[in-house]
């Protein structure tokens, strides 16, 4: 008798858990549906469209994707992307181990320092490049004061059409180090200390041993840092639209700042949201090739 | 000697790294004219840069704007995200496994591809210039469920059972009981949530254009480089220092909070 009802209230309870489960997913599939899955279907629809908000929507085929593939800007903007990633990854991941080796080291005050590394991560993005555009100004800024002090002379950071994109990636790799220093850090402390001893018994000297332990034990980082510094530049907005607004001769035109200015600039939000999509798969592409190719070189 | 290497090379850093804002807080108080030296003290410190940004842009309206904007994002990605989280964690219902794989796959969605539809969506709806413009699409995010889910797998069975057994609603359970358990992780949420907020500029530049509406590093960007500031260093590295002011404040209180919730974000790639 006691075990039915014991049986029949699990039951019941059971159901329970199943509405209370949908009564608390509720709130984000409403969220999902308009925020997600809506402007998804939607951007879709705009892909084959011509649209300036204003008037009705015009069905154009595959003109948007006919015109992408022979606009230069489309390209320039790949270009660009890819310019500040050969700059910015290397630079992240040499100078954020390198901080992070001497950091894991005995130092005193280390979290004083990691503090003060993690400053520029927390500020807003508008306020670092503010202050480094007043740092890369070229007859007043105080790069070229230091560099004319030093010897070599001003530098046309954001004047030269060579040179403003890998001023935008260092400021950006200024900016996002200390992000990196801190997931080193943690990635460091998880190696075993035994691992060093044993090779250090087996007569392994201190670079071999960052080759062979180090280096593949931080794999699991190094891929974090790579794609998320991937993301990053695909991401880059404010950065050249007040730094330099794209220019000089579209040399910082980023792909955010493209579609934006398709958008907002020309109105033309078909051909924006076509931009947006084939971005979008770029990054996935990029990011998923990252991954195969960091892991496959650590296993082998 | 191999210690002092490591120290020059940590205090360069420190220098590198810290030397930038001191100038800049230093620079927004020095008179127009003394701005290009590298001192961080002048004997003609003055207000006139500050007095200059509060008479010329509405700021302390964008500052409440962003506030409002901010928190309201942070509770509700807290709230709603511990819900879903909680569900996917701890009750059994059809269509769990399905949710949880959009969720995961809503993380992996580059805002690229919905930025545009997402700004249609809002002025179909008639929200530009609201609140609810800047709030409703980052009201939830799909890294805090993955956070909370993670974190709730861990709760012991034995806790939710006995609550269970006292009669306590599924609501009770996460809210009285879980909550109080959760703190790292509601901080981690918290901190990144306000942080992402805070520091947004492009959503609000797409979807404000009435200036009363606007939040502060967006009044702030269109005020740089709109031209009201054009040429005068010392009111743009005011308002840059008014806007950076608030999170490094914050920062100094709760210094490891930032560090490992930021961190953590790592385990988003």
């Amino acid at each position: 008798m006691e075990q039915v009802t014991s049986v029949g209230n699990r039951k019941s309870s059971r159901r329970v858990k199943r509405r209370t489960g949908y009564w608390f997913v509720l709130p984000y599939a409403v969220f999902f549906g308009a925020f997600v899955a809506y402007p998804l279907v939607f951007s879709f629809v705009l892909l084959f469209h011509r649209w300036n908000v204003v008037t009705p929507m015009e069905w154009i085929g595959l003109k948007n994707f006919e015109r992408l593939l022979s606009d230069p800007l489309f390209f320039k903007a790949i270009l660009n992307t890819l310019k500040f990633l050969v700059i910015h990854i290397p630079l992240q991941l040499v100078v954020a181990l390198g901080f992070a080796l001497i950091l894991n080291s005995r130092i005193r005050v280390r979290g004083f320092f990691r503090a003060i590394y993690f400053l520029p991560v927390i500020v807003s993005g508008v306020v670092v490049t503010i202050l480094w555009q007043q740092l890369y100004a070229y007859d007043s800024g105080l790069l070229n004061r230091l560099l004319t002090f030093l010897g070599p002379g001003k530098v046309p950071w954001l004047i030269d059409s060579a040179l403003a994109m890998p001023s935008v990636a260092f400021m950006a790799t200024w900016k996002n180090v200390g992000i990196y220093i801190v997931l080193f850090l943690v990635g460091l402390q998880n190696i075993p200390l035994e691992l060093y001893e044993s090779a250090r018994l087996d007569g392994a000297t201190g670079f071999r041993q960052f080759l062979r332990i180090t280096l593949p034990l931080l794999n699991p980082t190094i891929v974090v840092v790579v794609v998320l510094s991937t993301i990053g530049g695909f991401s880059l907005f404010i950065e050249p639209y007040v730094l330099t607004g794209g220019g000089p001769m579209q040399s910082t035109l980023s792909a955010v700042l493209y579609i934006y200015n398709q958008a907002f600039y020309f109105g033309h939000m078909g051909y924006a949201a076509t931009l947006g999509f084939v971005f979008a798969l770029l990054i996935l592409g990029v990011v998923v090739l990252q991954r195969r190719f960091i892991e496959a070189e650590s296993t082998t | 000697m191999k210690a002092f290497l490591k120290y020059l090379v940590l205090g360069l850093g420190a220098v590198v790294f810290a030397y930038p804002f001191l100038w800049m807080i230093a620079s927004s108080l020095k008179p127009e004219m003394e701005i290009g030296g590298f001192a961080l003290w002048s004997p003609h410190l003055t207000l006139f840069n500050y007095e200059q940004v509060f008479t010329r842009i509405p700021i302390g309206r964008a500052f409440i704007n962003s506030v409002i904007v901010s928190l309201t994002s942070t509770v509700s990605v807290v709230v709603f995200g511990s819900m879903v989280g909680y569900a996917l964690a701890r009750l059994r219902f059809a269509g769990r496994n399905v949710t949880y794989l959009v969720v995961l796959f809503t993380m992996t969605l580059p805002f690229q591809i919905t930025l545009i539809p997402q700004y249609i969506l809002i002025v179909k709806l008639g929200l530009t210039d609201t609140y609810l413009a800047l709030i409703a699409p980052t009201a939830m995010t799909a890294f805090s469920i993955i956070l909370f889910r993670q974190f709730f797998l861990h709760v012991p069975e034995a806790l939710i059972d006995a609550a269970r057994m006292d009669g306590c609603s599924d609501v009770r359970i996460l809210f009285r009981i879980i909550w109080p358990l959760s703190r790292p992780v509601i901080i981690t949420v918290s901190v990144l949530t306000f942080m992402t907020s805070w520091n947004e500029v492009l959503w609000p530049l797409i979807v404000v254009r009435d200036r009363s509406m606007m939040t502060m590093p967006q009044l702030v960007t269109l005020f740089t480089i709109g031209g009201e500031a054009e040429s005068l260093l010392g009111l743009q590295l005011a308002a840059a220092t008014l806007l950076a002011l608030p999170v490094i404040l914050a920062y100094s209180f709760f210094q490891r909070y930032f560090i490992e919730s930021m961190a953590s974000t790592g385990i988003k790639g």
